[in-house]
């Protein structure tokens, strides 16, 4: 704690925060919690060993159940990270929310950076799980911004009625959304929004606060579908990331709406580049910039985003992990989405089928959501070629079918780079 | 480790305003008294338990409430929350319970000799009668903090001292996550039932975790005499029956408690209680008896004269729709209870209930006849 504290405050100007709090202050309510807290603790220990609170997990059906083990929970039960943040608290979502038979969910989420080293004695298996083997003791995450390197980004929009990006970005040195207090929270609205601000051009725009937001502003960020609600998801909710809502949590877009980013959500930013049409190049090369230029703008000011080379970009929930990208389209495939191969092909292309209104909607009338299913062990640049090159075979086969010829289910494409 | 804000030392770093919730849009007790100031003297505390001041009020901050109703936006972790958060709660506590203060002492009476008549009540009118309190155990932190380890000793605990009651009190346990298909379906046609909390004043004081482990239901033979382990109280005992023979219902309710209490006390796990606050239970809005003792009753002329509300504030008692708390009336029956917590005794608000009732009886009898019942309206009591 105290090394994240000192690399922040070297590289910032002090506009805020820790000199002005007495050091005798903090110091002397520390000792005197400090000292009972330790010897109940101490106590609560002797009288609940790990295995009098191993949850029950029986009928779940998550990665984290599938692979806590009360050896593992033993040991791990006690530690804490920097932050004190625990095990119990990482999978309290896991442990309220059995799952479904048919969906399996990953059942844990990270507090903080130092959440995914601290209990990486669960996090590992769980990421091994959900990221097809992906193994962060032996393997290496690619990142590749550069959007150049993508070939035949521009669909046929007789098809494709919209196409966007998104990924996530944690600021280094803060708790994330199910850990953070309030003013950690606010720091990191000062942070990005101080940020966008810098941006120029046609990234130039600007922040609307959820709890400041007019009914006018309300209502037209609804109307063009960017606005976040307060998490209902009992996902979400169990996992303390709703807590305090809406303080410090807001919508920051561009002038010309194909820029947003969503600050305080599930995670510290979720950013999301989208236009109509079928220009993946585009929207991934704005993606690119944008998402560079926030990076530098932040780091002018002495902060950086959450990356390490086992696990790429660090988010909230492990499912983020690597890219945290997501990269698809809305897309009218008529025929296609009616025949048996459909899912085969997916599959095979490694992408993924949602409704038109995102993760758990269904399909309305016959425009489906497609995205990469994948994020990490393969870079940002290779997930978008695969989504690229995935959509124009899908164009090609709903062609063919309505020319009346038959098409061929593609071979598997191999989750990692080999 | 209790779940909770654990790293609440780490928040110390930051400065109070950076931590101070914004309840400028908030209408609860909590946020009527939290001044910037308070929460300043407050937040480097903890009880012995580790439970901490945002973990008190973390409900409040994230439910702002309804501009008509005042909710308590607070809860306890555990019984010292009350002592080290005083300066918080004792307020809050003043505010909600008629102006209690910090020196006032709560009377506790569970002799229900004590109370007069109740055995009258028109059938015809009183529908059902039913006493429900909370009980919290010794020794264990609150359902808003309490760990899986320690929700299953409540529950052992309990499910020991229940089993071994007898006589009129025997009965049985029906854990909520082994409950099979059959009994599940009896125990809501029985109205008896509990489900995982949906409302967010008590999901967002943590109080729904790890469901359905450690809870249950109780109940004895007869299904006169009910009680639920590790819902929003580590107890709720409630005993109800058909009809208005309040007395009886209270007998039992009485006699069933001091049973209960005994085993607890013979384990050095009783009923945590001190003399300022009574009974210590999980909202601060059900201190003192944590008593509940009510009536269905069919009103339908006395609850649509202009006064209905007047007499029921004056008589001290509270309406409320039959399905409990914030639901509407149906058909004219109203749920009709005591309105007070802290600083009467549980004989003393059963006896409102009580007089209270029979008094709104013979209105709706003159209202019937088409007499008027302004010569009937009492004095605030």
């Amino acid at each position: 704690m105290a090394n994240s504290f000192t690399r922040i405050m070297s590289g910032r100007n002090t506009a805020v925060i820790l000199a002005s709090i007495g050091a005798g202050t903090l110091a002397s309510g520390y000792v005197l919690s400090d000292n009972t807290a330790a010897v109940a603790a101490a106590e609560r220990t002797r009288l609940y060993p790990p295995s009098a609170d191993f949850p029950d997990l029986r009928k779940h059906n998550n990665c984290m159940a599938a692979a806590l083990t009360p050896t593992i929970y033993g040991r791990l039960r006690d530690k804490t990270t920097p932050n004190n943040w625990t095990l119990d608290q990482c999978i309290q979502t896991g442990v309220d929310n059995p799952g479904h038979p048919f969906i399996k969910t990953v059942g844990m989420v990270a507090g903080d950076e130092e959440s995914y080293e601290v209990f990486a004695e669960l996090f590992d298996p769980v990421i091994k799980d959900r990221h097809n083997g992906y193994d962060p003791r032996t393997m290496k995450h690619p990142t590749d911004l550069d959007a150049s390197k993508i070939t035949s980004g521009m669909f046929d929009e007789r098809y494709v009625l919209s196409t966007r990006v998104r990924t996530g970005r944690s600021i280094r040195g803060l708790s994330l959304p199910p850990a953070c207090s309030r003013s950690e929270r606010r720091e990191v609205e000062r942070v990005v929004v101080t940020a966008l601000a810098g941006l120029k051009g046609d990234l130039s725009g600007r922040y609307y606060s959820l709890g400041e937001m007019s009914d006018r502003e309300q209502k037209l960020l609804i109307d063009e579908h960017f606005l976040f609600d307060k998490p209902v998801s009992p996902l979400l909710t169990a996992a303390g990331m709703a807590r305090d809502w809406p303080d410090a949590r807001g919508i920051w877009h561009n002038n010309e709406k194909n820029f947003l980013i969503w600050i305080n959500e599930e995670d510290h930013t979720r950013i999301i580049s989208m236009e109509k049409g079928g220009n993946m190049k585009r929207v991934f090369e704005r993606f690119c910039r944008g998402l560079k230029q926030v990076e530098h703008l932040i780091q002018e000011r002495g902060w950086e985003f959450m990356w390490n080379e086992r696990l790429g970009y660090i988010l909230t929930c492990p499912s983020n992990l690597g890219t945290g990208l997501r990269a698809g389209v809305h897309i009218r495939l008529p025929i296609l989405s009616r025949d048996p191969r459909f899912k085969k092909i997916l599959d095979n292309l490694r992408l993924q089928k949602r409704g038109t209104g995102g993760v758990d909607t269904a399909a309305t009338g016959d425009t489906v959501d497609i995205s990469n299913l994948d994020r990490l062990g393969k870079s940002e640049v290779e997930l978008v070629q695969l989504v690229t090159d995935g959509v124009n075979y899908l164009i090609e086969c709903e062609k063919r079918l309505e020319r009346g010829q038959d098409i061929k289910i593609p071979s598997p494409i191999s989750p990692f780079r080999k | 480790m209790p779940f909770g804000n654990t790293h609440n030392n780490f928040k110390l770093n930051y400065k109070v305003e950076e931590e101070y919730p914004d309840l400028s849009k908030h209408n609860n007790h909590m946020a009527k008294v939290l001044t910037k100031e308070l929460y300043g003297k407050l937040r480097d505390k903890q009880t012995p338990n580790g439970f901490t001041l945002d973990d008190v009020i973390q409900t409040g901050v994230d439910n702002p409430g309804h501009p008509f109703i005042m909710t308590v936006g607070c809860v306890a972790g555990d019984e010292e929350s009350y002592e080290v958060f005083k300066d918080l709660l004792d307020p809050i506590i003043s505010d909600r319970h008629n102006g209690y203060k910090a020196t006032d002492k709560h009377k506790t009476d569970l002799n229900f000799e004590n109370l007069k008549g109740g055995d009258d009540l028109d059938p015809a009118y009183v529908l059902s009668s039913r006493v429900r309190t909370g009980r919290s155990i010794k020794g264990f932190t609150l359902p808003p903090h309490s760990s899986r380890g320690e929700r299953r000793g409540i529950e052992k605990l309990s499910v020991e001292a229940l089993t071994s009651l007898d006589g009129e009190f025997k009965g049985k346990y029906y854990p909520l996550k082994s409950m099979t298909d059959a009994e599940q379906e009896q125990l809501i046609n029985d109205h008896f039932l509990f489900d995982k909390p949906v409302s967010p004043l008590l999901t967002c004081a943590g109080m729904a975790r790890d469901w359905p482990d450690g809870r249950g239901i109780w109940h004895n033979d007869s299904k006169t005499f009910l009680v639920w382990v590790n819902e929003e109280d580590h107890l709720r005992v409630i005993s109800m029956q058909q009809g208005g023979n309040m007395r009886e219902v209270f007998r039992r309710f009485c006699v069933g408690l001091q049973k209960i209490e005994e085993i607890f006390k013979k384990h050095n796990h009783g009923f945590m209680w001190n003399e300022h606050l009574g009974y210590i239970l999980t909202c601060p809005s059900n201190l003192g008896t944590g008593l509940r003792g009510g009536v269905h009753v069919k009103l339908p002329k006395l609850s649509t004269h202009p006064k209905f509300d007047e007499i029921l504030t004056r008589l001290r008692l509270q309406k409320r729709g039959t399905g409990g708390v914030d639901t509407a009336s149906v058909g004219g029956v109203f749920d009709i209870s005591n309105a007070d917590r802290l600083g009467s005794s549980e004989v003393a608000q059963v006896q409102l209930v009580v007089d209270g009732v029979k008094l709104m009886v013979e209105m709706e009898k003159k209202l019937e006849k088409g007499e008027a019942i302004d010569s009937m309206i009492p004095a605030q009591k």
